[in-house]
């Protein structure tokens, strides 16, 4: 084997989206040696897909907001089975990074007074997404890029890394490759910030981007870390449906929290007919006070059209399996009858923009067709709360790879808050470990030799099996039997294709060269999307109840003893994928109050 | 279903030709999903950049029938299926492979601009306070999703490769132009838009707009703005006399 590039550094930060970008701006910023290396170009990561907003209890809207209600909301949307500490960090810190946010450049939409203006989403009891129209993903992201960019931080573009190593117990680096060359690359670092999002090329329809294959969920696997709640899976409720090409790209919950209503084909809003004993106290029950409460959030309560993501998911399937649908399999998102053509072309820009060119459809006068998509994933590396570090000395992870913040269901907006808040905390406690650890652990050669054979162990395969004909197959069978609705028996038929994909992913050949070879590249994810695949599979299988993003059609009942459990997965020493109940962390009683208070 | 002829570019830095392909188009479809159709059933390693395919990340610029533009926003049905229709990397930029380019330029660029300087914070409360028609102003810039298509047809670095080092680009003005209109900024990057960025060899051809996905303005509220900057501060003769005269700006 000739001599593979290397370079060396306290901490490198695996993805650049806004978790990655944030913990990598924090530990440089503590003196670490940090690089960050991303799969794609910098500035083009899952992020900017984002809409709607970063939710923050700033109380610039309803000045009653705080901390709490935000906590409360939180631990509520995610059935209670959310990591306490985690869901108090994000809801006490989440302000403080939106005006960060400003100060490095952000140019978030204005109240009156000249405020950050907050717009109401699902879930949350007040006003409370700071946005820009319904673009402020790409917002984040730029202002977190050009400020990483003018701190001098060494980015990896288009730099996959392949497997972390370790020196005993505890992180050495990690071995990639430049997607570019083809050529081999490793990375001797004291600690890893994983930060590479989601799972969602798993399944077939889905709002994600191609790197959604769960690369950091499997590199901390690989590495003998803990994932947790790996069975809760988002489908955001509104994706599009038509043409066939487009079916899953996200339509924004923004259209709802603008006033969008959900109809289904007798014209009916049927979303009160899906309000859950859960939610009941806290819902409108008649279209009168929902339409009101878009304007006095004090004295109505909230649309069913905003209950929680997984609640709007399951009653869409419903409608559609009643024969109620619209034309294409979906139900009717309505904004054009609730606010004059100029004003969601203001405040929903990207919306407008997407359905004219890519459906031909007008939503200033015209409903849109929506259904369920893939969207995101809940479970990931299990995290100390104050610091991301994982189970495994050296390895941090924040954003969605990271598990426990949002338990069975997330929050609209509670997903750019969690990129910078625990971003930043990630960073932290890399650097931390990274400095406090004096002498750089070894990066065995032959550890990193045993990598490269295997990437390299693809191109033998030439003439084997098609890369993108195994991902296929693995979509369908997640769709259809570890989707939205699952049963024992799916799950388990489920598990008997993924054995097989996994046999014939050992199989993938690589045609052509090394260079910008993208067959090469998806037989490689394909390790990683296997994994994730079979994590979440496992864990549904398991967990004998229904609740948030797990709906199971033989268990429909939510069941109170399995509220006190995560299920955990971890590599055993054979190799195959343990699983294991590990206790729920308990709430101390000063928060557990703000449940009480709130019946 | 149609059936259609793509002819995509094939090869690197070393040369290349357009090689056809025959496939099936399904109803909506864009370019992108065509060429992953030819990807995944006739030439696994094809090269091609993409993301979120929803036109948000500016990945996957293209030159489809010689046309500057995003192939997961440009719809089958708008392109004349009974012809052949050319995908082609972008030119500005050298080729990697297939069509992927080399779009490093832009980010050397990128890194080059003085940073945005941000002025205390104007609240009693230590945040900021920012009417809403100060912003919409930057807000139009920062639509920008860096597809650089805008620096692919500017023929002051495509017909001119000579000039890339004097110049940044159309997309580095609407950057610059942010950063000069922010309402919170405190820098003048005015020198430094007239001479690292070679804003004056644009000739306000609106090209760059002509192209741009998200829309922008980009010649009219961004170049020109920046070119009038530029010529009160180094070329008003009443200005440059004053200046002499006094000292001062």
């Amino acid at each position: 084997m000739a001599e593979i590039q290397t370079h060396e550094y306290d901490v490198i930060v695996v993805g650049a989206g806004g978790a990655g970008l944030r913990a990598a701006i924090e530990a440089s910023a503590m003196g670490a040696r940090t690089a960050l290396v991303c799969k794609s170009l910098l500035g083009k990561a899952h992020t900017v897909m984002a809409e709607g907003g970063i939710a923050a209890a700033m109380g610039n809207v309803y000045s009653e907001d705080n901390w709490q209600v935000h906590f409360r909301d939180t631990m509520r949307g995610g059935k209670m089975l959310g990591n306490w500490r985690m869901a108090q960090i994000h809801a006490q810190e989440s302000p403080d990074r939106v005006h960060e946010l400003e100060a490095w450049g952000a140019l978030f939409d204005r109240t009156q007074d000249g405020r950050i203006q907050q717009r109401a989403f699902g879930g949350h009891r007040y006003d409370r997404l700071a946005h820009v129209g319904d673009r402020t993903g790409l917002e984040m992201i730029r202002t977190l890029q050009q400020h990483a960019v003018h701190k001098g931080i060494d980015v990896y573009m288009e730099c996959t890394i392949s497997r972390l190593l370790k020196d005993g117990d505890r992180i050495s680096g990690a071995v990639g490759y430049w997607r570019e060359s083809g050529e081999y690359v490793a990375f001797k670092a004291k600690a890893v910030v994983l930060a590479t999002g989601g799972t969602g090329k798993a399944f077939r329809i889905n709002s994600n981007s191609w790197e959604y294959t769960g690369d950091g969920h499997s590199l901390a696997y690989w590495a003998g870390a803990e994932l947790i709640d790996m069975e809760f899976i988002q489908f955001h409720p509104t994706g599009m449906v038509w043409p066939p090409s487009v079916r899953g790209i996200l339509v924004t919950e923004g259209v709802r929290g603008e006033g969008g209503i959900l109809t289904n084909s007798d014209g009916k809003r049927f979303m009160f007919e899906y309000i859950s004993d859960y939610f009941r106290a806290e819902t409108a029950e008649t279209e009168e006070e929902a339409d009101r409460w878009y304007g006095d959030k004090l004295n109505n309560r909230r649309t069913p059209d905003l209950l929680p993501r997984d609640e709007v998911a399951r009653a869409i399937v419903a409608e559609v399996k009643a024969g109620r649908g619209s034309p294409h399999g979906g139900v009717f998102l309505d904004i054009a009858s609730r606010h004059p053509a100029d004003y969601i072309k203001r405040a929903l820009p990207s919306m407008y923009h997407q359905f004219k060119q890519l459906a031909d459809i007008d939503i200033t006068a015209a409903p849109m067709e929506v259904g369920p998509t893939m969207h995101y994933t809940m479970g990931g590396v299990r995290v100390e709360p104050d610091t991301g570090a994982a189970t495994v000395p050296g390895i941090f992870a924040a954003g969605e790879c990271a598990g426990g913040m949002h338990g069975a269901n997330r929050l609209g907006g509670n997903s750019l808050s969690d990129l910078v808040v625990f971003g930043r905390r990630a960073g932290i406690g890399a650097a931390e470990y990274a400095l406090g650890l004096g002498s750089q652990p070894v990066l065995a050669e032959a550890d990193v030799n045993a990598v490269t054979s295997e990437l390299e162990a693809c191109f033998g395969n030439d003439g084997g099996e098609n890369p993108y004909a195994i991902q296929s197959d693995l979509q369908d069978a997640m769709h259809m039997l570890v989707g939205i609705i699952r049963t024992g028996a799916e799950i388990e038929e489920a598990l008997g294709k993924i054995a097989e994909l996994k046999a014939r992913a050992m199989k993938a050949g690589a045609t052509g060269g090394k260079a910008y070879n993208p067959s090469w590249h998806l037989a490689m994810d394909l390790r990683s999307l296997l994994t994730v695949a079979e994590a979440s599979a496992r864990a549904a299988g398991e967990r004998t109840e229904s609740r948030g993003g797990h709906t199971r059609n033989d268990y429909q009942e939510t069941d109170p003893e399995w509220g006190k459990w995560n299920l955990s997965l971890s590599q055993a020493a054979d190799g195959s994928m343990k699983l294991e109940k590990t206790p729920l962390a308990e709430m101390p009683a000063e928060l557990a109050t703000l449940f009480e208070e709130a019946k | 279903m149609a059936q259609v002829t793509l002819q995509v570019f094939r090869g690197d830095a070393n040369g290349g030709e357009f090689v056809d392909y025959t496939v099936e188009v399904d109803e909506g479809q864009v370019v992108l999903d065509v060429v992953h159709t030819v990807q995944a059933t006739q030439a696994a390693d094809l090269a091609v950049r993409w993301n979120c395919k929803a036109g948000k990340c500016g990945s996957c610029s293209a030159e489809v029938n010689g046309k500057p533009l995003l192939m997961c926003m440009t719809r089958m049905s708008t392109l004349d299926v009974s012809q052949p229709i050319s995908i082609a990397p972008i030119k500005t930029f050298p080729l990697i492979r297939d069509l992927v380019t080399d779009v490093s330029f832009n980010y050397e660029a990128a890194s080059q601009i003085p940073a945005f300087a941000p002025c205390a914070p104007n609240a009693d409360d230590g945040t900021y306070r920012m009417m809403q028609q100060d912003v919409e102003r930057g807000q139009e810039f920062r639509k920008c999703i860096e597809c650089f298509l805008c620096q692919n047809v500017c023929h002051v670095i495509r017909d001119h490769p000579e000039n890339k080092p004097n110049f940044l680009g159309p997309r580095q003005f609407v950057h610059l132009a942010e950063l000069e209109m922010h309402p919170l900024d405190t820098a003048d990057r005015t020198e430094f838009i007239r001479k690292t960025g070679g804003i004056a060899y644009c000739n306000i051809t609106k090209c760059c707009t002509e192209v741009c996905p998200e829309s922008i303005h980009i010649t009219d509220n961004a170049i020109i703005p920046l070119k009038e900057r530029i010529a009160d501060k180094y070329y008003d003769p009443f200005r440059w006399i004053f200046s002499k005269l006094t000292g001062r700006d």
